[in-house]
């Protein structure tokens, strides 16, 4: 990557950060000290309403690194979502703490992700996301047949509810924020790294980038693997929070519905588009909680438009016009005036 | 005997999934989009025949006379207004609008109908059977819905190979740029495709309807039939879909038999196996 | 009588200006071959005149009616077919369906399917071939038909002896007396210049999207062509010969 520095003419400056970067970093940061103490001050139903908001913005991150910088677009992640869920309940049956079972599902989820993606991977383009679809159905139908995990009407987690309340949902709440802050940064990293300059040739010429020996398959699954880990996490989370499971809710594609319309309006292959798209999905959510499910048609069609008219979604809008980009993954050239 | 009862069930079922899964396969093949909102837009269908047979009074069966047609309009404008600008802007905008557009549908029907499960009416066809043997009996419905099937997928093939406009259709599909050259609008033309598959879709959907209860929420769970029958017989073939579709029926029902809970996973289990071992499928097709 | 008469025409490909302020025009029965090398904007010049670019400057009139912004399906209902460059068949049709697709708009006039299979012999005991399996030179054939069987007024040529060995392309360039004495008006574009001077009436020569030299082939010297086509000073080519 220096190579790319010094080769470069003098007259031109190649860099990654930029103002906007170097303000926006330790805003973040701040944010995220400002979070971790907010248990200290804030009523319980605060935190547990940001711990909802945590687990989306999970999901939509993962969605986002496989779809919007791997090219896999996948309608399955509900798979992980409900296998991390039940990982947690089955390790905690053996004895493992749940907030330490959340990070272990992640690594459960990864380790299915493996077998799954040889299957998977198999599929092109639209075909891959129903694929991946059925999968999850089929993991769906699998754990149904488990009576020890509940069967089809699923289970409570009981080994939670011995915890004080309010330390329950303390900690909770910093099991969920620490796996926001893993995957953002995670992701962040990742598309830093060789890998993600890999992707950023696939996804401009998968045929040019192959020629130039990149691995493109093993590229496109060691994406797959960490958002599979990180689906798990946020399905670990739903049970901890929620305290009961349900294999009809837990593998649901509206998982999946969600991942993909945030990112859609937020802004697909900017990792600050699935932020963006979690705040507006949520508020969208919690706005018109009292009208059924009339926020999902208005999501529905709003990403309709977006998917045609707003390719960037709301994010790639505002860093076109002003140039604000908070995580720096590509280099940006300068001509010094 | 139970096995061979089993069998002719199964392909009798398969019937019914291959009506379903062609107007996936139709726009698969003629456009490449995989429309994910096929398993609702069958929903939409039943409901919109329950709706217009409640409210007029009419039979189910006259019902589906209003419902096709109907949808055959709609997917001419569903094209015309939304997938030929989704097909502009690339792949993954038009998977974003159908799936778009299934959450939408779903939820809407949510909203109108409740989450009630409801049947389509149609008195004695579903309760009326032919007795084969002692231990074989099949619905006249059942029978109906195999030959509507049957009759669909040849009436499409013979549109597609000896019609102009089917020929049309496939030349657009081949290269829509040199069939522009030779005096065809594509999008008028997708917009014929498109209506086709809404078509077959809503026949489906009222079959499907009139066999066994249905809810809003039931849309994508149908889908992945489709989706599994059509991957199964091989992609972008007719011929193909109607072969998957029976193999995927066949599935189920032997599976049934084995124990009732098993009847949706073999046929997953049969989809990744075909995936995995003949990721081409059964009948892989040149083209249309 | 001017069929075609295009003035000012631009196509851009992106910043690109591939035909720059070309002014180019067509009689009734003249048949005219654009040359030119390479990247001279020839085949952009036909794509736009068939409707499939879209020109972001100038006129093209056919038959004495604008048609700049007609779309290209209704260009051939008008009665201008092109044979495009790659003869892009329909892969999966069979012979016999690719002429039939050719008839899809039902313009009246002389040319037929059955005449095609005259002017084409073969096509008759292969008609149910598909149409990937044939060779270049069939497939060229079977392209030129489809064009036919649509009667144009106005027929467009575009390379077709791209890839072609000699033989198969004077074979093909054989039928073109038919299809002018058929009433068709034809515009080549040939990067082979002497086939191009051996069979067209009206020579034009494109230059970087530019029209450098236009004249009958026997007005035109060989020295005069080449300067024009590839771009040379007149003395610093008439030096190096």
């Amino acid at each position: 990557m220096t190579a790319a520095v010094t080769t470069a003419p003098a007259t031109v400056r190649v860099r990654r950060s930029q103002r906007s970067t170097r303000v926006g970093a330790p805003l973040l940061g701040l944010a995220v000290l400002v979070l971790a103490f907010l248990p200290f001050v804030a009523y319980t139903t605060v935190t547990s309403t940001l711990v909802t908001f945590f687990i989306l913005l999970i999901m939509a991150t993962m969605w986002n690194l496989l779809a919007g910088f791997a090219g896999l677009v996948s309608v399955g992640q509900q798979a992980y979502v409900g296998l991390g869920a039940y990982a947690v309940l089955w390790m905690s049956d053996l004895g493992v703490q749940p907030f330490l079972g959340v990070f272990l599902a992640a690594v459960v989820c990864a380790v299915i992700a493996i077998p799954t993606s040889l299957l998977a991977f198999r599929l092109r383009g639209d075909y891959f996301a129903v694929g991946t679809w059925v999968i999850a159905e089929a993991y769906r139908l699998v754990v149904v047949r488990s009576d020890a995990l509940g069967g089809g009407s699923g289970r409570s987690l009981t080994t939670l509810s011995e915890l004080d309340q309010t330390l329950r949902e303390a900690g909770t709440y910093w099991t969920a924020l620490t796996m926001v802050v893993a995957c953002v940064v995670g992701s962040y990293l990742l598309l830093r790294s060789r890998l993600g300059l890999a992707l950023t040739a696939v996804r401009d010429n998968e045929v040019a980038a192959r020629s130039v020996g990149v691995d493109v398959t093993r590229a496109k699954r060691i994406v797959y693997l960490v958002s599979a880990a990180g689906c798990g996490a946020a399905g670990g989370l739903l049970l901890v929070s929620t305290l009961n499971v349900r294999p009809d809710s837990v593998f649901s594609v509206q998982w999946s519905a969600y991942m993909i319309f945030i990112v859609v309006i937020g802004g697909i292959g900017h990792i600050e588009g699935a932020l963006v798209g979690s705040v507006v999905f949520f508020a969208l959510q919690q706005a018109l909680a009292d009208y059924g499910s009339w926020y999902l048609v208005l999501v529905g069609l709003v990403a309709i438009a977006a998917a045609l008219w707003l390719r960037g979604g709301l994010w790639g809008a505002l860093s076109r016009r002003t140039g604000i980009r908070l995580f720096p993954i590509g280099y940006r050239v300068d001509r010094p005036s | 005997m139970d096995w061979v009862n089993a069998l002719v069930q199964g392909i009798l079922l398969g019937g019914l999934y291959a009506l379903f899964a062609c107007g996936l396969s139709l726009l698969f093949g003629v456009m490449r989009i995989v429309n994910l909102a096929h398993g609702d837009l069958a929903v939409l269908a039943a409901f919109l025949a329950y709706a217009t047979a409640t409210v007029t009074g009419v039979s189910a069966l006259w019902a589906t006379v209003v419902v096709v047609p109907v949808f055959a309009v709609l997917g001419y404008l569903v094209h015309r207004g939304l997938l030929e600008r989704s097909l502009a802007a690339g792949p993954l905008a038009t998977l974003l609008v159908t799936f778009g557009l299934s959450i939408v549908v779903q939820n809407l029907l949510l909203e109108s109908f409740s989450a009630d499960s409801r049947t389509l009416d149609v008195g004695s066809l579903v309760s009326a059977s032919l007795r084969i043997t002692d231990d074989i009996s099949v619905s006249y419905l059942a029978v109906l819905t195999f030959l509507l099937a049957a009759g669909v997928l040849v009436g499409l093939q013979l549109f597609l190979s000896r019609t102009q406009l089917g020929r049309i259709v496939r030349a657009t599909s081949d290269d829509p740029e040199a069939a522009t050259l030779v005096g065809a609008d594509s999008r008028h033309v997708y917009g014929i495709a498109t209506a086709l598959a809404f078509a077959t879709v809503a026949l489906a959907g009222l079959m499907f309807a009139m066999r066994s209860s249905f809810d809003p929420n039931i849309g994508p769970s149908r889908l992945i039939f489709a989706f599994e029958a059509v991957v199964i017989g091989g992609l972008g073939s007719l011929w193909g879909t109607f072969v998957g579709g029976i193999v995927l029926g066949l599935a189920q029902t032997v599976a049934a038999q084995i124990d009732p809970a098993l009847t949706l996973l073999a046929g997953h289990l049969l989809f990744l196996a075909v995936l995995a071992f003949r990721p081409q499928g059964l009948l892989p097709a040149r083209s249309m | 009588m001017t069929l075609l008469e295009v003035s000012d025409l631009e196509v851009r490909h992106g910043q690109l200006a591939a035909v720059n302020g070309l002014d180019l025009s067509v009689s009734d029965g003249v048949t005219l071959a654009v040359i030119g090398a390479n990247g001279a904007g020839k085949s952009t010049l036909l794509r736009a005149l068939a409707g499939v670019l879209r020109p972001s400057r100038g006129t093209i009139r056919f038959d004495g009616q604008d048609i700049t912004a007609m779309p290209a399906h209704r260009r051939v209902a008008a009665g201008i077919a092109l044979v495009p460059e790659g003869r892009r068949l329909f892969p999966s049709l069979t012979v016999e369906e690719n002429l039939l697709v050719g008839t899809y708009r039902k313009r009246p006039g002389p040319w037929t399917i059955a005449r095609v299979q005259e002017l084409f012999p073969w096509m008759v005991e292969r008609r149910r071939q598909v149409a990937s399996q044939l060779s270049g030179g069939e497939q060229q054939a079977v392209a030129i038909g489809r064009a036919l069987v649509s009667n144009p007024r106005l027929l467009l040529l575009d390379e077709v002896s791209l890839g072609l060995a000699p033989v198969i392309v004077r074979r093909i360039y054989e039928v073109l007396p038919e299809i002018l004495d058929a009433g068709t008006t034809v515009l080549v574009v040939e990067q082979d210049v002497s086939q191009a001077l051996r069979v067209a009436d009206r020579v034009q020569c494109l230059l970087e999207g530019r029209s450098v030299l236009e004249g009958t082939p026997a007005e035109l010297t060989p020295d005069q062509i080449e300067q024009a086509y590839f771009g040379l000073p007149p003395a610093v080519a008439g030096g190096t010969d």
